[in-house]
């Protein structure tokens, strides 16, 4: 955990990043939550009384109301404030019903601090754990997280995504023209930072499998071109420059590659680039639209969108043995596949009545489900943990986040103040 | 590039030249003093149409620049394959110049799907006018995909302008 505070530390200190507080910050609204929401407390982790510079037991709070799965109960109806184990009267939570409690106190020893946090099940009368984290001044935010993760993690049995990132492109007009960034917020939409400003588009953005880089598109030099651009230092170097399309970079697993589109030969084909040795390999061969490629997780095969059946749709190529295989078949629109990190669930952009949604198609049994209900949905990204995506939709004209869980029992909307949001990409950890 | 671009005047004024008969081709001069040439009027229903008919010749519109498409699709509809005609004859005479067909789609649909259906558009056009005897060389195709909408709104009025080649 240290050592992945660091990591955040450095990123935060950076000055190449233009801080931009506010410009397209989310206010979460949670459309649909579980019918039954556990119901937990968390009370204010201060140090000795006096309150940190950000209010960790309220991020952690946020984090889990977030999940759809948790009802926080409100700080002002609590009947006292414990912080550890010790100072736990029962009876003050069973009279608000509440399932779980975190208690957590802080501890400063030369700049820096540590948290050490506890899970109490009420109904059972049991600490679940009790857990330390450590960090700087300007990391309570990762902090919080981390025990968001923990929480989530000891009583759902899933992993959190709590301290995970997301990147997305805004688009708004400026003097007159569009003006288009590319933007990297934690995954509860706050610490936005830019990494690219343009009056021609950006798109497609696609983490790094270790998230320490992004790939996307950018229109600057008067064309598409394939960027690839590291958060820690800015660091920017242009990847392609053919003729026609340079599109749909997306990252193979073990990171020493991409997969993305090239229409150099006269027609969109995939090629895998080797970001070592700099070949480029082609591994379509069709007339018709070959596009949107995505890596299987044990990083053999390409799921992409191809028109050669009449419509979109998505296919399969196992890269070795050039082998294409159709997934889907149900409805005129299968777009931009992405799997789930369980290897077997679909995430796909789906037609559905005239209506584009997001859907999801189970590889074994061919199970198709429509997990929205929103308006032109797009660009789904799931959770590293597999339990959320997040997608673009919209909202009268306007373009917003939301979000949903891969069993649709869980929907969120994430507005933006202005500008159209677009594109997100989640991080892959 | 060794020639400069066609710019949407240069058109305009061979338009002006073949209506009065003259042979001699644009300047610079003529291209930025016709840019304020009213623009094509087009219908907003399911399918557009260009006022591209020999009629419109003798008013003060000019050819299309602008070719539209249904969803998805990237067939030249009937008044677009006109122009291009009208267009062709003028870039054959005009073999130094090179130009730009920047391709369109609509915002439903998935961006690199559409950025895909937006250069199959402009390589309609393209290909149209390599069979119409225009060099291919002096011809550039750029997609936009769905990036650089004409028309704002969520709505068949603003797809329909959306889905489009743009000649420059």
């Amino acid at each position: 955990m240290s050592k992945k505070l660091g990591l955040v530390l450095s990123l935060t200190l950076t000055t190449l990043f233009w801080l931009t507080p506010a410009a397209a910050e989310f206010t979460i609204e949670i459309t649909q939550g579980v019918d039954n929401p556990t119901r937990i407390a968390i009370p204010p982790i201060t140090q000795s009384g006096r309150a940190l510079p950000e209010d960790v037991s309220n991020i952690v709070s946020n984090d889990l109301q977030r999940s759809g799965l948790f009802s926080p109960i409100p700080r002002q109806n609590m009947l006292s404030f414990p912080a550890t184990i010790k100072e736990v009267y029962y009876r003050d939570w069973r009279i608000l019903g509440s399932e779980y409690l975190v208690v957590g106190q802080v501890v400063e020893n030369a700049g820096r601090y540590r948290i050490t946090f506890s899970l109490v099940e009420i109904t059972g009368g049991r600490t679940v754990f009790t857990k330390v984290v450590d960090g700087g001044s300007t990391q309570f935010r990762d902090m919080a997280h981390y025990i968001s993760d923990q929480v989530y993690e000891a009583i759902t049995g899933i992993p959190g995504a709590f301290s995970t990132r997301v990147a997305y492109v805004t688009a708004y007009p400026k003097n007159g023209s569009m003006n288009f960034r590319l933007m990297v917020s934690d995954a509860d939409g706050h610490r936005e930072r830019m990494l690219l400003e343009s009056r021609q588009p950006i798109m497609s953005p696609a983490w790094s499998p270790d998230a320490s880089e992004l790939v996307y598109v950018s229109f600057e030099t008067g064309r598409p071109a394939i960027f690839r651009q590291r958060l820690a230092t800015g660091a920017r170097e242009q990847l392609t420059n053919f003729k026609g399309l340079n599109g749909a970079p997306s990252w193979s697993p073990d990171g020493r590659k991409l997969a993305l589109v090239l229409s150099k030969d006269g027609n969109p084909e995939i090629y895998t680039f080797d970001l070592t040795t700099r070949q480029f390999s082609r591994v379509t061969s069709h007339f018709a639209i070959d596009t949107e490629p995505n890596w299987t997780p044990d990083g053999k095969s390409l799921i992409f969108t191809s028109d050669r059946g009449g419509t979109p749709q998505i296919y399969k190529l196992a890269i070795a043995s050039g082998r294409v295989e159709r997934l889907t078949f149900a409805g005129s629109y299968n777009a931009r596949p992405r799997l789930a990190p369980d290897g077997r669930t679909l995430v796909m952009v789906h037609r559905d009545n005239g209506n584009f949604h997001i859907a999801t198609q189970d590889l074994v049994t061919g199970d198709l489900r429509v997990l929205t209900q929103t308006y032109l949905d797009e660009s789904p990204t799931v959770a590293p943990n597999g339990a959320m995506l997040l997608y673009a939709t919209k909202q009268g004209d306007k373009g917003v986040l939301a979000a949903v869980s891969l069993d649709a029992g869980v929907k969120f909307l994430l507005p933006a103040r202005f500008g159209d949001v677009r594109e997100p990409a989640w991080s892959p950890k | 590039m060794k020639t400069q671009l066609l710019k949407y005047g240069a058109i305009i004024s061979f338009m002006a030249a073949l209506l009065s008969g003259c042979s001699t081709t644009g300047s610079d001069e003529d291209a930025s003093a016709s840019t304020t040439m009213p623009s094509q009027s087009v219908t907003t229903g399911t399918v557009s149409t260009q006022d591209v008919s020999g009629t419109t010749l003798g008013t003060d519109s000019a050819v299309a620049r602008v070719f539209y498409f249904e969803f998805d699709k990237a067939v030249l509809n009937a008044e677009s394959r006109a122009a291009l005609r009208l267009h062709a004859e003028w870039l054959k005479a005009h073999p130094a110049v090179n130009i730009r067909l920047e391709g369109h789609a609509d915002e439903r649909g998935t961006r690199e799907y559409n950025m895909a259906l937006g250069e199959r558009r402009a390589n309609s056009v393209r290909d149209f006018l390599i069979q119409e005897g225009v060099n291919a060389a002096v011809m550039e195709v750029i997609s936009y995909g769905e990036e650089s909408p004409a028309a704002m709104g969520s709505n068949e009025a603003s797809w329909a302008l959306n889905r489009r080649v743009e000649m420059k």
